[in-house]
C-alpha cells in the first residue's frame, strides 16, 4: 500500500476501485454518449483515450493528470453529478484545471443531494499516477490523504 | 480572496440568495487557482458555449431557470455557440427522429431561456463570434468571461484580450456578477510562454494539423511559436486570421491551450517579443516528419475503414467570409480539373448566420451553390453527437471535429480531392 497526500478540492471519505487515465481526460468526449443515452455506468466514449475507452467511470476512483478539451467540460461534470453518474472520486496528479475546477465548484454549490457527491483531490504528484493501476482499491480521506492498495 | 464591500455584500446574500450562490461559485472557482481578487469584466459582450437543447443537459436548464426566475441575469448581452440542427443539412428519416425526439427535444425551450438570459440577437449563434460580421470582437486588454475553447484561444492570442479557459455555466456567472477571478491568463505572468515551438517545415503547415501537434505536446501551457510568420507573414490579414482561427481551435481541442504567441505576428509577440518566454521554457521542433507522425497517429474508428465518405463537414470552427470565398474558388477549380460539375460527396460548409448573410450578398454564393456545396449555420459537432454517426463515414479537415466524433481527418488538399474527384 502507498499513501499520497493532495489538496482537497471537494472533501469527503470514499473507497472505490481505480480507473486510470495517463493522458488528459477529455470530459465531453468521455461522458457525452453516456449522459445522452442513459448509460448509468458512464462508460467512457473517448476513442482517443486508450486507457479509459469503453471503461466504466461512474462510481470509480478516476485517476488522471487533468481534464482537457471543450469548455463544456465543467457543465458536463455538473450534469454527471446531477444525474448520479459521476465518479466516486476524481484524483488529479496535477493541480486541477479550470474546466474541471468550475464543474466541481458549481456542483458543490448548486447540488445538495448526496447522490451528486463527488470527492475531489488534486496535486497528488506524478508518482501517484505512475503507481496507481486499474482495479486497485483507493481510499480517500477527508484530509486529502489517498491510500492505494 | 479579498473582496470589495460590494462583492462581499452580494456573497452575504444582501442582493438575494440566488445571486449569492452565483458569487460563491465565482469566488470558489477563483480560490481554487489562487486568485486573490476579482476584476471587472470589461468586454461589451459575453460568449457562452452552451447552445444546444440536449436532453442530457436538463440539470443545466434547471439551473438557468433558477437564475431567470430570480431575475438574476447579466447586464451584458452574449453570443452563443451554433445551433445543433439545420434542415438544410442532409439527414435521413431515422436521424431526424433521433435529433428531434431523442436528442434536441429541449431546443425550443432552451432558445427561450437564452433570450431571457440576454442573447444578442437571433444571428448570434456561432463559435466564431469574433468575426467582424457577428460583432462580438473584444479589444486588446479587455477582460472576458467567455467559454468556448476555440473562441477563448482566439480572443487571447489573436486579439490580445484576457480570458481564462472558463467552463460553460461559470461563463455566464462571471458575466452576471460582472467580475471574474484574477488568475492564469488574466495575469502578465500567466501569459508567459513555457514552450518554444520551432517550425521547420518545408511548406506552409496545415493549420489544423500543426495546432493538433502543439496542443497534444504542450497541453494547457502557453507556446511561443517561431518560424510561422515565414508562412503567414507579419500582418493579421483575413487569411492569417482564418489560419490562426483553425490552428487555435486544434490546439485547444487536441490539448487545452488557451493562449499562444506567434513570433512577429500576434499582438503581444509583436509588442513584447521573446521577453514573453519564461525562464526554462522547453523546446518542441516541428518538421515535416513530425507532422506526418501526428497525422498517422489519429485512430480511424469507422466501422468500415475503407468506406466511401457519405458526408463532408468543413467549418469547425465556423468558416470566415474569406474562407467561404476562397473555398468557392478552390472547389470550382478542382471540379473543373476533375471534369465534374458538382461535388461527389455531400458537403456542408458551416459558418455564422451573419457571415452567411454577407456571403449571400456576394457573387460567390451562387457559384458555391452551383457546385452542390451546402452552406449551413449548424454545429457539425452536435450533428455528429449521436450513435447513428458511428456507422456513418464522415470526413472533415477539422481536428476538433475529429477529436470529439467519429469523423475522419484529412488535410484540406485531401478533402478537396475527395469531394471533387473521389479516390481516383
Amino acid at each position: 500500500m502507498k499513501t499520497f497526500k493532495g489538496r482537497i478540492v471537494a472533501p469527503g471519505n470514499v473507497t472505490a476501485e481505480a480507473v486510470v487515465s495517463h493522458a488528459g481526460l477529455n470530459t465531453l468526449a468521455s461522458f457525452q454518449g453516456a449522459l445522452q443515452f442513459g448509460d448509468k455506468k458512464a462508460t467512457c466514449g473517448d476513442q482517443n483515450n486508450p486507457d479509459l475507452y469503453n471503461k466504466q467511470m461512474a462510481g470509480k476512483a478516476l485517476c488522471l493528470p487533468q481534464t482537457i478539451g471543450s469548455t463544456t467540460g465543467g457543465l458536463v461534470l455538473y450534469c454527471a453529478c446531477a444525474m448520479g453518474r459521476q465518479p466516486a472520486a476524481m484524483l488529479f496528479s496535477m493541480p486541477i484545471d479550470s474546466l474541471a475546477g468550475a464543474g466541481v465548484v458549481i456542483a458543490d454549490v448548486w447540488l445538495k443531494d448526496d447522490k451528486a457527491k463527488m470527492v475531489v483531490v488534486d496535486s497528488l504528484g506524478d508518482e501517484f499516477l505512475n503507481y496507481v493501476k486499474d482495479g486497485m482499491s483507493i481510499t480517500v480521506k477527508e484530509d486529502g490523504t489517498v491510500e492505494v492498495k | 480572496m479579498i473582496l470589495t464591500k460590494e462583492q462581499q455584500a452580494i456573497l452575504n446574500g444582501e442582493k438575494g440568495e440566488t445571486l449569492a450562490k452565483v458569487m460563491e461559485s465565482v469566488v470558489r472557482y477563483g480560490e481554487l487557482f489562487g486568485a486573490e481578487k476579482l476584476v471587472p469584466v470589461t468586454s461589451k459582450y459575453n460568449h457562452l458555449v452552451t447552445s444546444f437543447g440536449l436532453k442530457m443537459m436538463t440539470p443545466v436548464f434547471d439551473l438557468m431557470q433558477q437564475l431567470i426566475d430570480a431575475g438574476v441575469v447579466s447586464e451584458q448581452k452574449f453570443s452563443v455557440d451554433p445551433r445543433p440542427v439545420d434542415k438544410n443539412v442532409p439527414t435521413n428519416l431515422l436521424q431526424k427522429i433521433v435529433f428531434d425526439v431523442a436528442m434536441y427535444s429541449k431546443q425550443d425551450f432552451y432558445d427561450g431561456q437564452l433570450k431571457a438570459l440576454g442573447l444578442m440577437d437571433e444571428k448570434a449563434y456561432t463559435c466564431a463570434c469574433y468575426l467582424d460580421q457577428v460583432g462580438n470582437k473584444p479589444q486588446k486588454g479587455e477582460v472576458l468571461s467567455w467559454a468556448e475553447s476555440s473562441a477563448v484561444v482566439y480572443a487571447n492570442s489573436v486579439l490580445g484580450a484576457r480570458c481564462n479557459r472558463n467552463s460553460g455555466i461559470i461563463d455566464i456567472m462571471g458575466s452576471i456578477v460582472g467580475y471574474v477571478p484574477y488568475f492564469g491568463l488574466l495575469t502578465d505572468e500567466g501569459r508567459k510562454a513555457t514552450w518554444i515551438i520551432e517550425i521547420k517545415t518545408s511548406k506552409k503547415p496545415e493549420a489544423q494539423l500543426l495546432g493538433s501537434a502543439i496542443g497534444m505536446k504542450v497541453m494547457e501551457d502557453v507556446p511561443y511559436i517561431k518560424g510561422l510568420d515565414k508562412w503567414l507573414g507579419n500582418e493579421l490579414n483575413d487569411a492569417a486570421c482564418s489560419f490562426l482561427k483553425d490552428f487555435g481551435a486544434a490546439t485547444a481541442s487536441n490539448g487545452a491551450v488557451g493562449l499562444y504567441h506567434v513570433d512577429g505576428l500576434t499582438p503581444e509577440a509583436v509588442e513584447l517579443g521573446e521577453s514573453l518566454i519564461a525562464e526554462g521554457a522547453k523546446t518542441y521542433v516541428i518538421d515535416d516528419a513530425e507532422l506526418q507522425r501526428v497525422y498517422d497517429s489519429y485512430p480511424v474508428i469507422w466501422k468500415n475503414k475503407d468506406a466511401s465518405p457519405k458526408l463532408c463537414f468543413m467549418g469547425c470552427p465556423h468558416m470566415s467570409l474569406e474562407q467561404l470565398k476562397s473555398w468557392t474558388v478552390r472547389v470550382e477549380d478542382a471540379l473543373r480539373e476533375a471534369g465534374n460539375k458538382k461535388v461527389i460527396v455531400p458537403t456542408v460548409f458551416t459558418s455564422a448566420p451573419a457571415v452567411i448573410e454577407e456571403f449571400n450578398k456576394t457573387e460567390y454564393a451562387a457559384r458555391l451553390k452551383a457546385t452542390g456545396v451546402i452552406v449551413s449555420y449548424i454545429c457539425p459537432l452536435m450533428y455528429m453527437n449521436n450513435p447513428l454517426c458511428k456507422s456513418m463515414p464522415v470526413i472533415t479537415s477539422s481536428n476538433k471535429l475529429r477529436t470529439y466524433t467519429t469523423a475522419r481527418y484529412y488535410t484540406d488538399e485531401e478533402i478537396l480531392k475527395k469531394i471533387t474527384k473521389g479516390d481516383k
